[in-house]
C-alpha cells in the first residue's frame, strides 16, 4: 500500500468545495482507493452525497451526549457510503454560541488518536469557506493535510479567498510541510474564466489541476443526495470528475509553496483581463449617478 | 547622594544600571522606566507605571479574575462567587485571601468554599451558557440562604463570546429578583489584577446599585454614618479598625469587602462618608457614589500609631465636634499601649532597613509603621500600582529610596543581594527566595497566617511579627555565600 494521502478542499464559501470533492473522492473510489472524509464545517454537510443523508452523528454532538469525547469510540463517528468511502462529520455548535474552531481541533484529534486512519490511502477534509481562527487551520498544520486543493471561479471574490488560503498555506508551509497542490476551478461562466484562473495559478505558483464545467446534471445529482458518478456513471461530467481525480492521483508530492499576491497585484490581474476597468482614481468610492 | 549612599551601602543608581545590563538592549531600556531613585522634593517617583509587563521576564503580577473574584468580590460573604470556565482558576483561588469572616460557612456564609462551572471541552465547542443556568439552580437548591451570585468570567468565556449577561438576566427573573452579578473579568484583559478590581467596581455601580429599587431598601440613616472601603479583613484588619471607629462615635455601616455582605453593599450610598483604605481597588465606586449620591470619600492610613492618629482626625473633621472630642478620647486611650510597644520593640528594630514590593496600597501605606518602630524603609514599589498611587508615594518615602515598579523576579534579587536589607517585605512567591538568600522576611499580603495589622491592636502585633522575623535567633545559623567573613 501507498503511503497515505491527505489532501483538503478549500474555498470561497458557497463555490462547491463539498460537492467537488465528494465527486472527485467517488472517483478516486472507482479506481480502488480507500477514502476517509474528514468533514470539519459545524454545518455537517461534507458527506451528504456520499451517505445520502445528512450525518446526524457527529463527533461533536455525541462527544457532549456522552460526557467528552474520551467517551466516544470510532465506530459511534464513522459512517460507510458510496464504494465504501468512510465519512466522519465533526460537527459543532449552532451559529453564534461556543467555539467551532475548538471544536474541529477535538475531532480530529479524536480521530487520529483512536485509528481512523488506519487502512486508507486518502484522507480529505472539507473546511469550511472562511479560515475565521486557528481551528480552521488545524488540517493544514503539521502533520495533516500534505496537499491543499483550492475551489474558485473566476469572480473576483473567489479569487480573493484562494489567495487568502494561499497565505495561510505559505504560513504553515515552513512549519508543517504543507503544500499547495493546485488550483480547481469550478465553472461560473465569467468572462476568461480558464484563462483567468490559469494566470491566477501563475501568479500563485501553482498549476491549474482542472477547470470543471458547468453542467446542471450536478444539481440533478444534488437533490437526489448523491455524486454524479453515482447519479449519472456515463454522463460527460462523472468523466470530468473522473480526470480530476486522476490529476489528483498523479499530483503527490508535486505540491509547492505558494507564492501569494498583495489585492493590488489581484486588481492588476482583472485589468490584464479586461474584466476590470483601469479606473481614474478620483472616482473610486462614487454611486454611479455621481460620476 | 553621598548620604544615601551611606545609608544603602551602594549607590543605588549604580545599582540599577548594574541590574539592567542583564538585559537585551530594548528590555533593558523599557525596564529602566520603571526603576528610580526618589528625590526629595518631587511630586512623583518619576517610574512608568500600569503598562505590560515584559515577556520572559517573572513578574509578580496577577490578572483581572484576581482582581475581581480574589480580591473585590470574593470576600463578600453571603453570596457565592462562581469561577465560571476551567477549574484551574477556581481551584488555585480557593479558600480565600485570609478575608475572615463570621457565619456558618456552608449555611449562610462561603467565604472559604469554592464553587466553579469546571469548564469541558464541550462546554468550549457548545458554550457553557446551559452550564452556568445549571448550576445557579443548582445552587438554589443546596444553598438555599445565599443572598446572591456573582459570575466571575475566566479567560475562555470572552474568547468563545458566552452570554452570561443574558444568563443572569433570566435567571434574576425566575429567582424573583435576585442578586446575579455578571462580571467580564477575563484574565486576558487588562495588564494585571488592577483592571479585574475596575470591572468588579463597575459590575457593583451596575448590578447592585442600579438594581436596588430605593423605595424597598427600608435601612435607616443615622448622622454618623461611615462606610469602610477597601479594607479585605485580611486577619481581621477590618475588625480592628472597625473598632476605633465605633470608639470615635461613628456608625461602621458596611464593610467593603472584608467580612462584608450584599446588603451592607446596597445601603452604601446612605452613608454620610466613605473611608477609603486602599485606593487603588476602591477609588472607582468611591468616586461613582461621590458624584452619584454625594457621598464624599477620604483616604486613610491604618497602620502605626503615628498615620491612625492623623487619620483619626482626618476623618473626624467630617463630622461636628462631639466627634472630634470622642476622637481625641480614643488616640489618648491607646497612647499607652502604643508607647509600651514602641518601648519594647524600638529598640530591638532600631535603624534596621526595610525593602518592601507589595500589590497597590501597603508599598505606602505601611511605611509609617516601620518608621514608629525606628525602622526605615529603603526600597519599595507596586505590582500594580497607577501614576497617581506613586504621586501618593511621594509622602511616604525619604530622599533616595529605591523605587522598582513591576519589579521582575530578577531585578527584586540583585536589588536584595546588593542593599542587604535586615527584612524584606512581599508575597508568598518572593518569601522562600530570601529566605534561602538568608534576609528575614514577612508576607505583606497574607500577614503569614498573623494580623491583623491595621488600627491599634494591630500594631502590637506588627511590631511582635516584625521583631520576631529579625530577630530570631535562626538567622546567626546561617551564612549566605556572599557574605564577607
Amino acid at each position: 500500500m501507498a503511503a497515505l494521502r491527505q489532501i483538503a478542499f478549500y474555498g470561497k464559501g458557497g463555490i462547491g468545495k463539498s460537492t467537488t470533492s465528494q465527486n472527485t473522492l467517488a472517483a478516486l473510489a472507482e479506481m480502488g482507493q480507500k477514502i476517509l472524509i474528514v468533514g470539519c464545517d459545524p454545518k455537517a454537510d461534507s458527506t451528504r452525497l456520499i451517505l445520502h443523508a445528512k450525518a446526524q452523528d457527529t463527533v461533536l454532538s455525541l462527544a457532549a451526549e456522552a460526557g467528552s469525547v474520551e467517551d466516544l469510540e470510532i465506530e459511534d463517528v464513522m459512517k460507510i457510503g458510496y464504494r465504501d468511502i468512510r465519512c466522519v462529520e465533526s460537527g459543532g455548535p449552532e451559529p453564534g454560541v461556543g467555539c467551532a474552531g475548538r471544536g474541529v481541533i477535538t475531532s480530529i484529534n479524536f480521530l487520529e488518536e483512536n485509528g481512523a486512519y488506519d487502512g486508507v490511502d486518502y484522507v480529505s477534509y472539507d473546511v469550511l469557506g472562511d479560515v475565521v481562527c486557528g481551528g480552521f487551520a488545524m488540517p493544514i498544520r503539521e502533520n495533516k493535510a500534505q496537499e491543499i486543493y483550492i475551489v474558485m471561479s473566476g469572480e473576483m471574490m473567489a479569487m480573493y479567498a484562494a489567495n487568502n488560503i494561499s497565505k495561510g498555506i505559505l504560513k504553515y508551509a515552513n512549519s508543517g510541510g504543507v503544500r499547495l497542490g493546485g488550483l480547481v476551478c469550478n465553472e461560473r461562466q465569467t468572462d476568461k474564466e480558464l484563462e483567468l484562473a490559469e494566470a491566477l495559478a501563475g501568479k500563485l505558483g501553482t498549476k491549474l489541476i482542472h477547470f470543471v464545467p458547468r453542467d446542471n446534471i450536478v444539481q440533478h445529482a444534488e437533490l437526489r443526495r448523491m455524486t454524479v458518478l453515482e447519479y449519472a456513471p456515463d454522463s460527460k461530467q462523472a468523466g470530468e470528475y473522473r480526470t480530476l481525480a486522476q490529476k489528483v492521483h498523479a499530483n503527490a508530492g508535486n505540491g509547492t509553496i505558494p507564492t501569494p499576491i498583495t489585492m493590488d497585484e489581484l486588481e492588476d490581474l482583472l485589468m490584464d483581463f479586461g474584466i476590470m476597468k483601469k479606473e481614474d482614481e478620483s472616482v473610486i468610492g462614487k454611486a454611479a449617478n455621481v460620476a | 547622594m553621598s548620604a544615601v549612599v551611606d545609608r544603602l551601602g551602594v549607590d543605588p543608581k549604580e545599582l540599577i544600571d548594574e541590574v539592567l545590563k542583564a538585559y537585551p538592549e530594548k528590555s533593558a531600556k523599557r525596564r529602566a522606566k520603571h526603576l528610580n531613585v526618589h528625590e526629595e522634593g518631587k511630586t512623583d517617583c518619576d517610574v512608568k507605571s500600569n503598562i505590560k509587563s515584559l515577556p520572559g521576564v517573572m513578574t509578580i503580577r496577577g490578572c483581572a479574575y484576581a482582581g475581581s473574584k480574589g480580591v473585590v468580590w470574593g470576600p463578600i460573604k453571603d453570596m457565592i462567587h462562581i469561577s465560571h470556565g476551567p477549574v484551574g482558576c477556581g481551584q488555585y483561588s480557593w479558600a480565600s485571601r485570609r478575608n475572615y469572616y463570621i457565619g456558618t460557612t456552608g449555611i449562610d456564609s462561603y467565604g472559604t468554599m469554592q464553587f466553579t462551572s469546571d469548564f469541558q471541552e464541550k462546554d468550549i465547542v457548545f458554550g457553557g451558557d446551559k452550564k452556568l443556568e445549571k448550576i445557579i439552580d443548582e445552587i438554589q437548591v443546596l444553598f438555599p440562604l445565599n443572598k446572591g451570585i456573582s459570575i466571575q468570567s475566566e479567560c475562555p468565556i470572552g474568547l468563545i463570546g458566552d452570554d452570561i449577561e443574558a444568563v443572569a438576566k433570566k435567571k434574576a427573573k425566575e429567582y424573583e429578583g435576585k442578586t446575579i452579578v455578571p462580571v467580564r473579568c477575563e484574565g486576558f484583559r487588562g495588564v494585571s489584577q488592577s483592571l479585574g478590581h475596575h470591572i468588579a467596581n463597575d459590575a457593583i455601580r451596575d448590578f447592585v446599585f442600579d438594581k436596588t429599587d430605593p423605595d424597598k431598601n427600608k435601612f435607616e440613616s443615622s448622622p454618623y454614618d461611615v462606610a469602610i472601603i477597601g479594607d479585605y479583613n485580611i486577619g481581621g484588619d477590618a475588625w480592628s479598625s472597625r473598632i476605633l471607629l465605633e470608639e470615635m462615635g461613628l456608625r461602621v455601616i458596611a464593610q467593603w469587602s472584608g467580612d462584608g455582605s450584599i446588603a451592607e453593599l446596597e445601603n452604601t450610598p446612605k452613608a454620610k462618608l466613605n473611608v477609603l483604605h486602599c485606593y487603588r481597588s476602591m477609588n472607582y465606586i468611591s468616586r461613582h457614589m461621590e458624584e452619584k449620591y454625594g457621598v464624599p470619600w477620604v483616604e486613610y492610613n491604618f497602620f502605626g500609631p503615628s498615620k491612625i492618629e492623623e487619620s483619626l482626625r482626618k476623618i473626624a473633621s467630617f463630622f461636628d465636634d462631639s466627634i472630634k472630642e470622642k476622637t481625641e478620647q480614643v488616640i489618648a486611650k491607646y497612647k499607652k499601649l502604643t508607647d509600651d510597644v514602641i518601648a519594647k520593640y524600638k529598640p530591638r528594630l532600631q535603624g534596621k532597613k526595610v525593602m518592601l514590593f507589595v500589590g497597590g496600597l501597603r508599598p505606602r501605606h505601611v511605611i509609617g509603621a516601620y518608621e514608629d518602630l525606628g525602622m526605615e524603609v529603603v526600597g519599595t514599589g507596586y505590582e500594580f500600582g497607577h501614576n497617581d498611587d506613586y504621586q501618593r508615594t511621594t509622602h511616604y518615602v525619604k530622599d533616595g529610596t529605591l523605587i522598582y515598579d513591576d519589579v521582575t523576579g530578577y531585578e527584586f534579587e540583585k536589588f536584595v543581594e546588593a542593599i542587604q536589607p535586615d527584612l524584606v517585605g512581599s508575597g508568598i512567591k518572593e518569601k522562600y527566595v530570601f529566605q534561602k538568600m538568608g534576609v528575614p522576611f514577612r508576607q505583606m499580603h497574607s500577614w503569614d497566617y498573623s494580623g491583623p495589622y491595621h488600627g491599634y491592636d494591630g500594631f502590637a502585633i506588627f511590631a511582635r511579627d516584625m521583631d520576631m522575623a529579625i530577630n530570631s535567633p535562626v538567622w546567626s545559623l546561617t551564612k549566605a555565600p556572599w557574605a564577607k567573613k
